[in-house]
């Protein structure tokens, strides 16, 4: 499709436009210099008809009906580099390209695997299509047992907002296990909130689902309302994004922290029970909304290099310059539609960077990640020796626990 | 152009399936329904038709948990009248479904009826060809697309080894839609909470279902488990070796 100056639809652009004012920072997109920088950092610009520099330039030029036509929008992972690097501090991830991904849903315009992602969130509280019924069924085997707030109504410390991946994804369940039993052995008192969790919703929002992220949201305020704690932890970030900047936009106010900073705050208490030597020289992956968008680099590398054993070794893109695993902004439930585009996963991408540094293991901090690495490893050619190790894994096995 | 699109819900096998105490039914304690998946594209069928060349988009279903959400989302979809019918449906069969289905199509007399082609519980024929049967319709199944003409509707029904039939059918007509000529379409969540706040579901009581004419279970089954596979190790080599004795051995060879 070529690009015409005559616009398909001459208000679409100008209604377009003033809807991103309504959003935070919105109307900062009118001091874009046009420089180019979002689209040369952002990891599928090369690949998009309309990358967001030029997203931009079509909304001045009236054209935007024609990137909306043109389905590149769908290979943006919501990674938030764009946004990091742009030096007029335009919010391109969170008010461009997600008003941009609402337009397309709204008319209809959707991938199929993240419209069945969607269908499953509305219909099941969850991404994966799985029983609400089993959300907790990873707790089977752990002691003390999990407690589960629907069947204790226990006052707790701690609310641990499992989250969708964490809870049922099989390769997930053993890094949550592992998480418990840090908790346990430090003998934190806390509590999740079972079969009534909902999706945090992030990554639908961040696709363009606003109306359903508010819908699990609304539902998961509910939930924290009707009991007792003090704070919440997740290891999602993206569960963590959502209750530390998007919930209470809603009205839902909770303190909330990634189980790094959580398990930071109790390092010398930590240091002693981490007994076992992990041997391994072991490069750390900052996931996107942990890192880049809510600044969390430091807690995740001090965790890491308090394991005995441990070299700590850096990625050639690392803090804010990370390179995202391919799994945000909906890229979890567009593994085809992108693969046609690009022929190439960002996940394979960030392994080869592993592989450069020499690293046994690739660390990481994000449930999306384990599955999206793992499999990578299994495509590149000789990284069959890279292990993926979540950082509670990486504990979990020098605890002994 | 009048369309009518009466559908209805299965177990949503999301869920373990478990058998009732009376061991003839299942357990619907933890069951969960869903739409029958040909029904579902038997409504995008309808609303592309909708869309193609005007016309009314009706949606019928029985009474069940989910069945407002179900035909919300239709009508944010496009289609224009929402039924429900209420009454006590637990002992229902396809046959007692289709008879009432019957009775509210004979009121609402539409050029079109479409709906799924069967269903994974159907256990006393699929509903369309019932229904055809009690309104004196014609009826043709397995279709995968359709174009309206007149009072004549063109069906491409599909057949085992990728053959394809096209035929010519009188309207008024039942048709078993097999898939629709796109798969059903996403409809943002907002969308549906707006159509919740202003459309209608109509609501019909059925009275008495007749259930004549279907099945009586006598016992429902678990799938047995059984350990009856042989794993065979060793070398390629080794192993067909192996299998090519196991063969002589059953006789095979």
């Amino acid at each position: 499709m070529e690009i015409t100056l005559s616009p398909l639809s001459p208000s679409f652009s100008k209604t377009f436009f003033s809807s991103l004012y309504e959003l935070k920072d919105g109307e900062r997109i009118r001091t874009c210099l046009q420089c180019g920088t979002c689209s040369g950092v952002c990891p599928f610009g090369y690949i998009m008809k309309f990358p967001p520099g030029k997203m931009i330039g079509a909304l001045r030029a009236e054209i935007f009906d024609q990137v909306i036509k043109a389905d590149s929008v769908w290979m943006c992972i919501s990674c938030n580099a764009c946004a990091a690097f742009c030096p007029s501090n335009i919010p391109i991830t969170a008010a461009l390209m997600t008003r941009a991904k609402e337009e397309m849903l709204l008319a209809g315009n959707i991938p199929a695997e993240l419209q069945a992602a969607m269908e499953n969130t509305q219909r099941y509280g969850n991404p994966l299509g799985e029983s609400p019924r089993k959300r907790a069924d990873w707790t089977a085997g752990i002691h003390p047992e999990v407690n589960i707030l629907s069947k204790t109504r226990q006052p707790v410390d701690v609310l641990w907002f499992v989250g969708d991946y964490a809870s049922y994804h099989s390769r997930m369940q053993p890094v949550t296990k592992a998480f418990a039993k840090i908790l346990n052995a430090l003998g934190v008192k806390f509590g999740i909130l079972g079969t009534e969790e909902f999706s945090d919703g992030d990554s639908q929002r961040l696709a363009g689902e606003r109306g359903l992220f508010e819908m699990v949201a609304q539902k998961n305020g509910q939930l924290f309302k009707k009991y007792k704690f003090n704070e919440i932890i997740t290891t999602d970030p993206h569960a963590f994004n959502a209750i530390k900047n998007e919930y209470p936009l809603l009205g839902i106010k909770y303190p909330v922290r990634h189980y790094t900073q959580f398990l930071f705050e109790r390092l010398e208490q930590l240091k002693p029970l981490m007994k076992k030597e992990v041997k391994a020289k072991v490069a750390y992956h900052d996931p996107c909304y942990l890192g880049r968008v809510n600044g969390v680099f430091d807690e995740p590398r001090a965790l890491l290099a308090a394991i005995p054993g441990i070299e700590l070794v850096e990625l050639s893109h690392q803090r804010m310059n990370s390179l995202c695993c391919g799994g945000g902004g909906g890229g979890m439930w567009l593994d085809g539609f992108q693969w046609e585009k690009a022929h190439t996963r960002l996940s394979e991408w960030r392994v080869r960077e592993a592989m450069a540094v020499h690293a046994d293991i690739l660390a990481v901090a994000c449930p999306y990640e384990p599955p999206r690495f793992e499999d990578a490893t299994k495509t590149i050619e000789g990284a069959g020796q890279l292990k993926v190790r979540e950082i509670a894994e990486l504990i979990a096995e020098s605890m002994e626990v | 152009m009048k369309i009518a699109v009466p559908v209805k819900f299965v177990p949503d096998l999301v869920e373990e399936l478990t058998i009732d105490s009376g061991g003839t039914a299942l357990d619907t304690s933890w069951l969960r329904l869903i739409i029958n998946e040909f029904d579902d594209h038997a409504v995008e069928q309808a609303i592309l038709l909708k869309e193609r060349g005007g016309g009314q988009v009706i949606v019928a279903m029985s009474e069940a948990e989910g069945a407002d959400d179900f035909l919300f989302a239709s009508a944010a979809k496009g289609a224009d009248q929402l039924i429900k019918l209420t009454g006590d449906f637990s002992a229902s069969n396809n046959h007692a479904l289709a008879r009432a289905y019957a009775d509210l199509l004979k009121e609402l007399q539409p050029d079109l009826i479409l709906t799924g082609v069967q269903a994974h519980n159907d256990l006393d024929g699929s509903v369309g060809p019932l229904l055809a049967e009690y309104l004196g319709m014609p009826y043709v199944g397995y279709v995968s697309g359709l174009t309206v003409a007149g009072d004549k509707v063109t069906v491409r029904k599909e057949y085992a080894g990728g053959l394809i039939a096209e035929m010519e059918v009188n309207l008024p007509a039942v048709l078993g839609i097999q898939a629709a000529e796109q798969p059903p379409r996403y409809v943002a969540y907002s969308k549906i909470r707006q159509v919740m706040g202003t459309a209608k579901i109509e609501e019909r009581v059925v009275a008495d279902l007749d259930l004549s004419g279907g099945i009586t279970v006598s016992r429902m089954f678990q799938p047995e488990v059984a350990e009856r596979a042989t794993m065979i190790e060793g070398s390629p080599e080794e192993v067909a070796d192996k299998i090519i004795g196991i063969l002589k051995e059953l006789g095979t060879l």
